[in-house]
């Protein structure tokens, strides 16, 4: 069977230049990964993925990364809505406000969101006082951490998607007497599905790896807040192999949720 | 034509007799650098976030002494830039919170030379101005409700403030383990911690956002400032030369002015 993807649909060879460059780029991506595995401490892995320190950061950083994700798939697909299909007035502006933590500093974005949302902070103050509920030093102050940093990602994502969406289908369910909303879940979703998908995979991604904003919003304490790259980060202060063997721990963890998916959904 | 084999004595031989003039006559320094010491370029100090403001200082100071020299400061966690300095970053002197991370530098060849201590240090509780929690001594960072902070026990303020904590008797209660001194320190400072250990330079540093209390001398601990040039420095003159300084008497007196225990 021939499909319409890929190198398939293309004749002859690719151009060299393009070859090149992309093998070029591969490799750069590639050694430090080789670099990586080559210091790797391979004979004591084991016993260091059973020590409780590894196991709860990655079961935290498991289940930060995939409520921060969940978060994001619930607020970013209206958000990048609209964006695409909506017309407001400053929306140009929104949509860079939209990135802005993309840009940010990670420690910078933490420091932020401490203002806001900390013991003291804009929002978090107020609420502190009224009912003692405290975002930093929980896991939902790792998932906010998370979602702030990651959320972008999927909003710039879905946009795209939309915005690169055939428009028609949209209509014809629309002069069919289909509502907003309807048209919405019924046409638009399903057919923004792989952009949704990819969005969400590039969020759960760089909320896993995510540091920065983690750590100076949430802390770090270890079964509360501590997730693998704060572990690593503090592994590498004393141990440098177990920080090794913990980003191996995590990069191994990522590639076995993401290469199902990129098959299954990506590649579709 | 140009010949090679001819020209090369040539040059090694002049830069034989500059070197010789340089070397064996003071005065020559005066007239190539153009500065009273002689001490002509970049040395880079990596240096414990712990000493951030007094090497700021220190450095300032020096390159006043010696115009033609630029210092430039690396900082971050002891251990960190131990860890820097291992894989080969380019350091010409490194300042360290604690011996252990020297020694480590020192074991494996990258020290020129014996380190020396500099300036010690001791730790203290320090809470946001104010004093929210109404926090007292050791005894309150074992309490559930108050927020508190220690370092990390990967870094030295983290180990250093357990020990004091065990010998008090404490089992403390700690909110969050913060990766270095620097950044528990903003969050008290902030009013997001009740309560932390850091050091008394830090307190100093924070200024009147923060209160310091004593931790009393029976179980507190004295840090030590090792310092020492590193073997792989170009420019291992400035980098003598920056070490002595710190030791000199307007060194010290720079580093007491930020809280530290003199050498």
């Amino acid at each position: 069977m021939t499909t319409r993807r890929g190198a398939h649909s293309q004749r002859g060879r690719p151009p060299r230049a393009l070859v090149l460059l992309a093998a070029l780029t591969l490799t750069f991506l590639l050694v430090p990964f080789a670099a990586l595995l080559q210091r790797a401490p391979w004979s004591g892995l084991i016993d260091l993925l059973r020590e409780p320190v590894v196991t709860e950061a990655l079961r935290l950083s498991l289940i930060s990364a995939c409520l921060a994700t969940a978060l994001s798939l619930l607020g970013g697909i209206p958000l990048a809505w609209m964006l695409a299909r909506t017309d407001f007035p400053g929306r140009s502006l929104v949509r860079a406000l939209v990135v802005l933590p993309m840009v940010l500093p990670p420690v910078v974005g933490g420091a932020a969101l401490l203002f806001a949302f900390g013991r003291r902070g804009l929002v978090g103050g107020p609420v502190y006082d009224g009912t003692g509920f405290l975002l930093p030093y929980s896991l939902w102050g790792v998932v906010a951490a998370n979602t702030f940093v990651a959320l972008p990602f999927l909003v710039v994502t879905v946009e795209a998607g939309l915005r690169s969406a055939d428009l028609r289908y949209e209509d014809a369910a629309a002069t069919l007497g289909a509502g907003r909303w309807m048209v919405f879940r019924q046409i638009t979703l399903p057919m923004i599905l792989p952009s949704v998908v990819a969005g969400a995979v590039l969020c759960w991604a760089r909320a896993l790896g995510e540091f920065g904003a983690t750590v100076t919003f949430a802390g770090n304490l270890q079964g509360r807040t501590q997730t693998m790259p704060l572990a690593v980060f503090l592994a590498l202060e004393s141990d440098r192999e177990a920080a090794i063997a913990l980003s191996l721990v995590l990069v191994a963890v990522s590639l076995a949720v993401l290469l199902p998916l990129r098959d299954r959904w990506l590649a579709a | 034509m140009f010949v090679p084999g001819r020209r090369l004595p040539v040059a090694l031989l002049w830069a034989t007799l500059v070197g010789v003039c340089a070397c064996g006559d003071d005065g020559a320094a005066d007239r190539s650098g153009g500065t009273a010491s002689g001490l002509d370029g970049t040395i880079t100090v990596f240096a414990a976030a712990s000493l951030t403001d007094a090497f700021g200082e220190a450095a300032d100071a020096f390159e006043e002494a010696n115009p033609a020299v630029t210092v430039e400061l690396n900082q971050a966690g002891s251990s960190a830039l131990r860890e820097q300095i291992l894989a080969g970053a380019p350091a010409d002197v490194f300042a360290s919170a604690n011996p252990s991370n020297m020694d480590q530098v020192a074991e494996a060849g990258e020290t020129a030379g014996e380190a020396v201590v500099v300036a010690h240090n001791s730790l203290q509780i320090v809470v946001p101005a104010g004093n929210p929690g109404g926090v007292e001594d050791l005894e309150d960072f074992a309490d559930d409700d108050l927020l508190i902070g220690l370092c990390a026990i990967e870094v030295p303020c983290g180990d250093l403030g357990r020990a004091v904590l065990a010998d008090a008797g404490v089992t403390a209660a700690p909110d969050t383990e913060e990766p270095d001194v620097r950044s528990l320190l903003t969050k008290v400072a902030s009013g997001d911690l009740d309560a932390g250990i850091v050091y008394v330079t830090d307190v100093v540093a924070a200024g009147d956002d923060v209160e310091g209390i004593d931790i009393p001398a029976g179980v507190n601990v004295v840090a030590e400032y090792p310092v020492a040039a590193l073997a792989g420095s170009g420019e291992p003159e400035i980098a003598g030369a920056f070490v002595d300084f710190l030791l000199s008497e307007d060194g010290q007196a720079i580093l007491t002015s930020h809280g530290f225990g003199p050498a």
